[in-house]
């Protein structure tokens, strides 16, 4: 099986966001696989360990992804690409695009993503690639089944869950309670070393200039007003309930 | 000149759900006066919700009713929209951010090559340019972004935009057949519906959420209790979801679900960067915590500090007092 992992790097999810100049600062910022990635990793390696084949990892960002793509290959993957290239942006159709053109030409079994990026989390690419590839998905998975050409996966559908069947190829996104991803083991770091990370550029991809024009521009960042401490209640926690609960009655209209 | 926006209703149990009729206001929020808001509805008996569409404020209304859209499928249901988008001709189209929305848009997006902006939660027109406001890092920050060509695919998130008031003109309603491909890639097999949480956690107006110091599964019921005094949703921080104490499904946070309900009770939740990521928004919020310490009081608009198993029983037998 040729087993494929979309991921990108974010910001660890502990962060503080700090607005300078306009953008949000990346001092001292600890980075991690985006979480809903580290699924899709995580599975990609079971479903190998279950099926043969080999687990490719690739990625659309700035050179520093390099260091999340150790580590999906530390905790097992086969081969790493890192899509690196200043004239990409961040407009998901553009990066949607770039990934379609990587993987043109490439024989793919299935394709696994995260649900959304804990930073961005527009939840667009991974399922605009499937349509630009014109293969099925299934978003917001919980439980997968490879057997043959066909996959069985459970979809979370805010809630209700979905037994949905689809035909190989098709792309797959990873959401919370798939699985437990591991731990990259010291010689699982090790081995990681050697295997192939392999960069690329634009120029190594058939696309379009005119593909690569952002649809969507940003305008403005900010901070959300901090929100101010409240009031602590005190005395008895019955006179404390009492207080409360007329306190809300006053406050939201919904009561 | 006269644009189209269409707007993509989402319909459960006969009736069109809120976050259409925030939809349906998005679109006027979008557009210009001479615009024309067209309105798709896909599934099947669709009879059930004439009522609903009667009184809509749009210029035509767009029915595909066929037994295969009874359930949503991907491949099913882009088929049918882009069946109206080619009637329609649209110049925007607007979602909900729902479990079909977040799923369908971007395959409609990738499908016309348009842009899209996900999880629109304000819309304003600044200098002639309509601008939407979205959060970005689960609501550690907010952007504002515009679209720089056509078409264009918007979805918004549910309880942020005021629903369009009912009031408008039978719009014309005109019916197109469904072009049932030959074979779908794609079948829904079975659909388990949850029947624990009768409220659906991202609409809430009322959440009542646990951490840690929930300590059980068990320990989740006197809050599901509270919740269903208030016809609220219970949900849980990352802690209490990594100790098994309850589904992934009802995370709130960074990684998990966004909420923004009137009232956001955190029972026995320390107040973790990744969890007030999820909840800060709410418009009131009230922590239970025994440690004063707790960071969520810093953020609470009331706090009451002591052990939730004693307060939560208590403030639900007081809400059933004084709501009746």
């Amino acid at each position: 099986m040729d087993i494929y992992v979309i991921l990108k790097q974010t910001f660890d999810t502990e962060e503080k966001i700090i607005v300078e100049d306009g953008t949000i600062s990346e001092d001292g910022v600890q980075y991690v696989i985006n979480p809903y990635d580290e699924y899709a990793v995580e599975e990609a390696i079971q479903k190998r360990e279950e099926l043969g084949g080999n687990v490719y990892v690739i990625a659309v960002g700035p050179e520093r992804t390099s260091e999340a793509l150790r580590t999906a290959l530390a905790m097992g993957a086969d081969e790493a690409v890192l899509i690196s290239d200043e004239r990409i942006g961040s407009d998901e159709n553009t990066i949607s695009k770039v990934l379609a053109a990587y993987f043109e030409g490439q024989k793919v079994d299935f394709i696994l993503g995260g649900y959304f990026s804990v930073d961005n989390g527009a939840g667009q690419v991974a399922i605009r690639l499937a349509q630009l590839l014109d293969i099925p998905h299934v978003g917001s998975i919980t439980k997968l089944d490879i057997s043959n050409d066909k996959a069985l996966a459970d979809r979370d559908a805010e809630g209700d869950l979905e037994q949905v069947e689809v035909t190989l190829p098709a792309v797959f996104n990873a959401q919370q309670g798939l699985n437990e991803p591991r731990y990259p083991s010291l010689p699982g770091i090790m081995k990681a070393k050697r295997k192939p990370l392999q960069q690329l550029t634009l120029d190594d991809l058939d696309i379009e200039e005119s593909e690569l024009i952002p649809k969507t521009a940003r305008k403005d960042l900010f901070l959300p007003p901090q929100k101010e401490a409240g009031q602590i209640l005190k005395g008895e926690t019955a006179e404390q309930v009492k207080e409360l609960v007329e306190k809300l009655q006053h406050d939201a209209k919904v009561l | 000149m006269s644009r189209t926006i269409l707007v993509v209703a989402e319909h459960r149990g006969g009736a069109l759900r809120q976050v259409t009729y925030e939809s349906l206001h998005a679109a006027t929020l979008s557009s210009t006066e001479n615009d024309q808001l067209h309105v798709a509805v896909i599934g099947h008996s669709l009879d059930n919700l004439t009522e609903s569409l009667s009184s809509i404020n749009a210029e035509k209304i767009y029915l595909i009713d066929h037994p295969d859209l009874q359930q949503y499928n991907p491949e099913a249901y882009l088929t049918a929209v882009i069946q109206v988008i080619d009637a329609s001709n649209p110049d925007g189209i607007i979602l909900g951010h729902t479990a079909i929305g977040r799923d369908l848009a971007p395959m409609i997006s990738a499908k016309i090559d348009a842009g899209q902006i996900s999880d629109v939660t304000n819309i304003e027109n600044i200098d002639e340019q309509v601008v939407y406001t979205r959060p970005i890092y689960a609501g550690k920050a907010f952007e504002k972004k515009v679209f720089q060509s056509t078409p264009w695919v918007v979805t918004i998130r549910p309880n942020n935009i005021a629903g369009a008031d009912s009031s408008g003109d039978k719009a014309e309603m005109e019916h197109i057949e469904y072009a049932k491909p030959a074979s779908l890639r794609t079948v829904i097999k079975d659909v388990v519906q949850n029947t624990s949480g009768k409220v659906d956690l991202s609409e809430a107006k009322i959440v009542v959420s646990g951490g840690r110091g929930v300590k059980s599964a068990d320990g989740f019921k006197p809050l599901q209790e509270l919740a269903d005094v208030l016809g609220g949703a219970v949900g849980a921080s990352r802690g209490a979801c990594d100790a098994d104490y309850c589904d992934y499904s009802l995370q709130i946070g960074q990684t998990g679900k966004v909420v923004t309900p009137e009232i956001y009770i955190a029972c026995g939740i320390s107040g973790a960067i990744q969890h007030v990521a999820g909840m800060s928004q709410s418009k009131i919020i009230v922590a239970i915590n025994k440690d004063p310490e707790a960071p969520i009081f810093k953020i609470a608009d009331y706090g009451i500090v002591g052990d939730l198993f004693e307060v939560v029983p208590l403030l639900t037998e007081e809400f059933k007092k004084v709501l009746g």
